[in-house]
């Protein structure tokens, strides 16, 4: 009972992570149809940008522990944010009437782009996050020991996804993007500015990523350049499982990931632990190729 | 641009990749008027009310609203100037509700009595909006979805609505509704400009007509005229009767 509830809890932690992540992917695929292979690489931006931010500022030194976090938080989702929306200029915009092979292509050649430029600025080797900025207490719920880490992270990752939930079910700005992911042409129709739309999602769905990369530094400890790819590929399934384009589905796609992974390293075996996910991705698309949420069959990438 | 003209299209040529499917139309159209284009699949008049609302890319020639050039103004600010579209095929945003689609009509609106007015009005024009506005618009009746799609873009509170075969798909007594209809809405001051392949209807509707034949204006003149004239009886009010 007390390792289930041990990997249950980490299994969480983790979803939460891979579900801020997924939503970045299934925004952008909502209202453009394309896989954003570079958001992996944007999380990794995150979680080193966080490094440095916390490194050269010492935010929880002058802040404390609880505002300096939120500060640098709110300081990497921008900074993240709009490393997202010049890439969708960069790369994206030109393409926007092209194929849309070519934007994949595109978005691949981001990636390794973005990749290459984390290396040359830091190196290739892995950096450490300081041990000591979040407490390592352990708390006792009904008598079983959850790290307190593990509830933190979850409840950033569960208030960021309410907070995205009634920006898009509430506010005028999200019902743009709702209506400019059923129809661009007709969100045009009703005086909706489709590009500043789009500009918005990629500000929003990287700076999420980029929280995400961040929570990983203080969760693990530890980042190096290539972490986005692997995280990439696990939100991309969780978002999957949920429903590409579904922000609901995201988010529970995210967390269920994250809670079959952990249980299914702890009681089928460690090594098998990315298999594990990536079967979950095949059996998925072969069995509800829309996922849990999902209304729409997802076309080719 | 004449006394009382609101839309002027000069010489208006789009085309799609190599290919040019507009070839120099001239259209105008005067205040409080309805105007009817008339054609047959692939006469060009859906690509001229894109052309006017900013979807496609005009190649050459001007469109005038209120003698201010707007062929090259994006879409969401030609929506802002005071022209709306209601496009083929209806396009209600089908996993919103009725109200939230209503709501985005009047995405460009910012005066929230001048909304609250609308609505009201709108939902006396189609009753059955209101009974619905709950409702996802994709589980609404083609009849009703058409309603829908007009009732969303009156919420703009445009000057010129611009209509793409209302009547698509219909059956013949909701036509007759909606028609009478677009002229309760023509009265209350809104000038109409209506593309039709149900040409019998849309000319009894209309001012004026234009008839569009492979991208060109092969006829135009007042609807009794337009009625009376054999070559439009033959070609698209099925022979003298």
């Amino acid at each position: 009972m007390e390792e289930f509830f041990q990997q249950l809890t980490n299994g969480l932690a983790v979803g939460g992570i891979y579900a801020l992540i997924a939503l970045g992917y299934t925004m952008v695929y909502g209202v453009l149809k394309l896989i954003n292979f570079a958001h992996g690489d944007l999380f990794t931006l995150g979680a080193y940008l966080g490094l440095t931010l916390l490194t050269s500022l010492g935010l929880s030194g002058h802040l404390g522990t609880v505002l300096g976090l939120i500060v640098l938080a709110i300081m990497v989702t921008g900074f993240v944010g709009i490393a997202g929306a010049l890439l969708e200029r960069a790369a994206y915009r030109p393409l926007r009437d092209s194929h849309r092979l070519s934007a994949v292509v595109s978005a691949l050649g981001a990636s390794i782009f973005l990749q290459n430029t984390i290396m040359l600025i830091y190196g290739a080797k892995n950096y450490v996050y300081p041990l000591d900025i979040l407490p390592r207490t352990t708390l006792h719920i009904f008598g079983l020991p959850v790290p307190l880490v593990r509830i933190l992270i979850l409840t950033a990752s569960l208030l960021l996804m309410a907070g995205l939930y009634l920006f898009i079910q509430k506010t005028r700005l999200g019902t743009a993007i709702r209506a400019a992911a059923i129809d661009q042409g007709a969100a045009k129709l009703m005086g909706i500015n489709v590009n500043q739309v789009i500009m918005i999602v990629f500000l929003v769905g990287p700076g999420l990523g980029g929280v995400a990369g961040l929570m990983v530094g203080l969760y693990y400890g530890q980042v190096n350049f290539t972490m986005g790819w692997v995280y990439g590929l696990k939100a991309f399934t969780a978002a999957i499982l949920g429903g590409i384009g579904n922000i609901p589905g995201a988010m529970v796609g995210g967390l269920l990931l994250g809670v079959i992974e952990a249980l299914g390293a702890a009681y089928i075996s460690i090594a098998w632990k990315d298999a594990i996910a990536f079967c979950v991705l095949i059996v998925i698309l072969i069995v509800r190729p829309t996922g849990i949420l999902g209304e729409r069959v997802a076309d080719k990438i | 641009m004449g006394e009382g003209m609101i839309l002027k299209i000069e010489n208006l040529h789009v085309k799609y990749g190599q290919v040019e499917v507009l070839h120099g139309i001239n259209l105008h159209v005067n205040k409080g008027e309805i105007v009817t284009i008339l054609g047959a699949n692939g006469a060009g008049k859906s690509t001229t009310l894109n052309a006017i609302s900013g979807l496609v890319k005009v190649s050459s020639g001007a469109i005038y609203f209120e003698d201010q050039p707007i062929s090259k103004v994006p879409a969401h600010r030609v929506v802002e100037l005071g022209v709306a579209q209601a496009p083929e095929g209806r396009r209600v945003f089908g996993t919103l509700t009725v109200q939230e689609n209503l709501n985005l009509g009047a995405f460009t609106n910012r005066d929230g009595d001048n909304i609250i007015q609308t609505l009201g009005w709108i939902y006396e024009l189609f009753p059955v909006l209101l009974e619905r506005k709950n409702q996802l618009a994709g589980t609404l009746s083609g009849g009703e979805q058409q309603m829908l799609a007009i009732g969303r873009a009156l919420m703009a509170n445009p000057k010129v609505l611009l209509l793409d075969e209302p009547s698509l798909g219909l059956a013949p007594i909701l036509v007759k509704a909606i028609f009478k209809t677009l002229k309760e809405i023509n009265e209350a001051g809104l000038t109409i400009v209506l593309v039709e392949q149900n040409a019998r209807a849309a000319l009894k509707l209309a001012n004026r007509g234009y008839v569009f034949e492979v991208g060109k204006v092969a006829l135009e003149g007042p609807s009794a005229d337009l009625l009376e004239d054999p070559n439009v009886q033959n070609a698209y009010l099925g022979g003298n009767h």
